[in-house]
């Protein structure tokens, strides 16, 4: 097996996987950037692949078809960020723990979730697959570049690229707009932002609700593109390599794109590597904790140092210093 | 009486016992909405817990693992530190007692089950080492460092179990009966529960934390710690070496926690798709319990009540067994926003004085 087939298995695979980390990652960077710690991502993943479930189940009752999907997507930000406002009102305006505050919404989310799935489908443990995925397409003209083309063009899903044009969007957001340097101020000094009349309060709602839309649609590109239904166990695990990938990529919606899509690539060597010589003998272990360890490696330095926002994670009372 | 509840220690207490009442109100308001009848399902809960042995014996059982995975998110709290890791210290220590059991079988009991219970112990204090070192050594946040270390320890045991301690069923071989804490006695008396003599060692372990930290003069130094780093290390404390030790009881006290459940409650140890949740139910337990021993022993005892007889609410009442991760859930937001509980509250006391 030549190292071009190898790579033309590896990485659609991995495109796919990494898309909804990508879309949470970035999540996460808004939430953290404005300087509210967000251990929550992982329960809004869950949401809004829950949204995605039943949203695609009842458009698709409703006629629309392959459509149905695509708008789930935006029905899951929607709810993803209507659900983040729990964390921004007891984080925020309750002045709670955020970490405490975020440990709570993953509860909530699973709790909610699972009874709603029960409550909505006679009992059942979980939905219904979902007949319209967004699949793994060619693309027209691109697929037909060589060596490229079937490497990245061919067999893919759309979200993936709409999660890689996300991540540099986002940056531009972040550093070159005067909404981005707003809420970076508020997550660096949020007394000084204060003074210059920024409303602190306002700029950590919006990174917050920014971070529910992201990792709600992040939750449901999950479901529409791989998983096809949701039970208790579809988003373990996700959210929190959603947030590892955010620290890896120290914060920066571009690193958070690169770390999103190199998880994404261990993550689908440790399912592909059966089919790869020589990499079959590595036992998977090492591909399955790699993520974690090289991120706790990042954090103590010893890859270039990760610095979180200065106010992260410190709720902001006026007057207070 | 507004006095007395605003002033004091009376206070302090004040505001868990709000938030359970709120919890449980907004999860029966829930319950309403959803077309399910909440008296029936609170009913269950308790006639099942108080009156059924079966159902009391689980529930203590359930309390074992909770407790000690609450001491040790709030033996980490003292010092200041956020242990999110008790998942994969109390993975770690499950495993190793496991195996310990397994390798050291032909050993009589009087060794064997002191020595597999240390181990799980250790394994989880060595596990909890690592994020402490990294803290106190390069700064490393705990809360990421420490879910970091989970996911190590998920996908390591499992790998662990799969290659070298292998039987059909997804799990290790049981272990020997020399390394057993389950009984029989304890069994029959209610009614073939897998309540096992772990309780025994969460009492040990919730005295163990009362006297290092109250009695001791390291305890004195971790809890300076937690309450002022800057001045501590001003006093002449090493705060760094403080974290480490944080650490490493704290996540003893969850190795521990692991360990109960693979010498009493289950016998084996199983590949674990994701994680079991007693140590993120560990983290509400220490926060509604205040992080005092006496308080983790109290709501460690809620939450299993609830969460066994969450059981017999399903089938009783219909109401999915769910919605008690919701009431949880609910428990520690309010929990966590005391600030704006006991802003009401003074509020309240302060419109009586003037009426």
């Amino acid at each position: 097996m030549s190292l071009l087939s190898i790579l033309d298995i590896i990485i659609p695979s991995m495109l796919l996987t990494a898309a909804p980390l990508i879309f949470t990652a970035l999540g996460g960077v808004f939430s953290e950037r404005s300087g509210v710690v967000n251990i929550g991502l992982e329960g809004l993943m869950a949401v809004g692949a829950f949204t995605a479930a039943i949203s695609t189940y009842y458009l698709e009752n409703m006629g629309a078809g392959a459509a149905a999907p695509w708008l789930s997507l935006l029905i899951a930000a929607v709810a993803g960020c209507l659900f983040s406002l729990i964390h921004a009102v007891v984080s925020i305006s309750f002045r709670a723990d955020q970490t405490v505050s975020g440990v709570a919404l993953n509860f909530l989310a699973t709790g909610v979730t699972v009874f709603l799935v029960k409550l909505l489908f006679q009992g059942a443990g979980q939905t219904p697959y979902i007949e319209h995925r967004i699949d793994k397409v060619d693309i027209p003209g691109l697929d037909q570049i060589p060596v490229i083309g079937p490497m990245l063009f061919s067999h893919v899903a759309y979200t993936s690229f709409i999660a890689i044009a996300m991540g540099f969007l986002v940056w531009y957001i972040l550093f070159k707009t005067p909404f981005g340097l707003r809420l970076r101020s508020v997550g660096e000094h949020p007394a000084a932002a204060d003074t210059l009349g920024i409303n602190v309060t306002k700029m950590r709602y919006i990174g917050v609700m920014l971070s529910g839309a992201f990792g709600g649609t992040g939750g449901a590109i999950y479901l529409v593109t791989i998983a096809g239904n949701y039970n208790a166990t579809t988003i373990s695990g996700q959210g929190f390599l959603a947030l590892a990938a955010m620290v890896f990529g120290k914060w920066n919606p571009v690193g958070a794109l690169g770390a999103g899509l190199f998880f994404g690539f261990a993550q689908s060597l440790s399912i592909t590597s059966q089919q790869i010589p020589i990499l079959d003998r590595l036992p998977d272990v090492y591909l399955l904790i790699a993520p974690y360890v090289l991120t706790l490696l990042v954090l103590a330095g010893f890859v270039g140092r990760a610095e979180a926002p200065k106010a992260d994670g410190v709720p902001y009372i006026k007057g207070q210093r | 009486m507004s006095k007395l509840l605003t002033s004091g220690k009376y206070f302090h207490i004040l505001v868990p016992l709000i938030s359970v009442v709120l919890g449980l109100m907004v999860g029966a308001i829930i319950m309403l909405a959803a077309g399910y009848n909440p008296i029936l399902a609170y009913q269950s809960i308790v006639e099942s817990v108080f009156l059924q042995p079966y159902y009391t014996g689980e529930t203590i059982r359930a309390m074992i693992p909770l407790v000690l995975a609450g001491l040790s998110v709030a033996f980490a709290f003292r010092t200041g530190l956020f242990n999110i890791g008790v998942e994969g210290q109390l993975l770690a220590g499950w495993f190793v007692s496991v195996a310990t059991a397994i390798f050291f079988g032909h050993l009589p009991k009087v060794v064997l089950l002191p020595l597999s219970i240390l181990a799980g112990g250790i394994a989880g204090g060595v596990w909890g080492i690592i994020p402490g070192f990294l803290k106190a050594r390069f700064k490393v946040h705990e809360v990421i460092s420490t879910i970091m270390m989970n996911y190590i320890a998920l996908y390591t045991t499992n790998y662990l179990i799969k290659h070298y301690l292998y039987t059909q069923g997804e799990r290790t071989p049981n272990i020997p009966d020399n390394a057993s804490l389950a009984s029989p006695m304890l069994a029959n008396l209610t009614q073939g529960s897998r309540l096992h003599w772990g309780f025994i060692v969460a009492i040990i372990a919730g005295l163990l934390m009362w006297f290092i930290l109250w009695k001791t003069t390291r305890g004195y130094e971790l809890r300076a710690v937690g309450f002022s780093p800057g001045a501590s290390r001003y006093a002449g404390i090493n705060v760094e070496r403080n974290i480490v030790l944080s650490m490493a009881f704290s996540g003893m006290f969850a190795g521990l926690a692991g360990t109960m459940e693979g010498l009493g409650t289950y016998q084996y140890m199983m590949i674990n798709a994701s994680f079991i949740g007693i140590g993120f139910n560990g983290i509400a337990v220490a926060l509604l319990g205040l992080n005092t021993v006496v308080g983790v022993f109290l709501s460690g005892a809620l939450f299993s009540a609830l969460q066994t007889g969450g059981l017999t609410m399903q089938s009783d009442a219909g109401v999915p067994v769910d919605l008690i991760n919701i009431v949880i859930a609910l428990i520690i937001f309010f929990v966590g926003s005391s600030y704006v509980i006991k802003w009401v509250l003074n509020r309240l006391a302060k419109r009586g004085e003037k009426n």
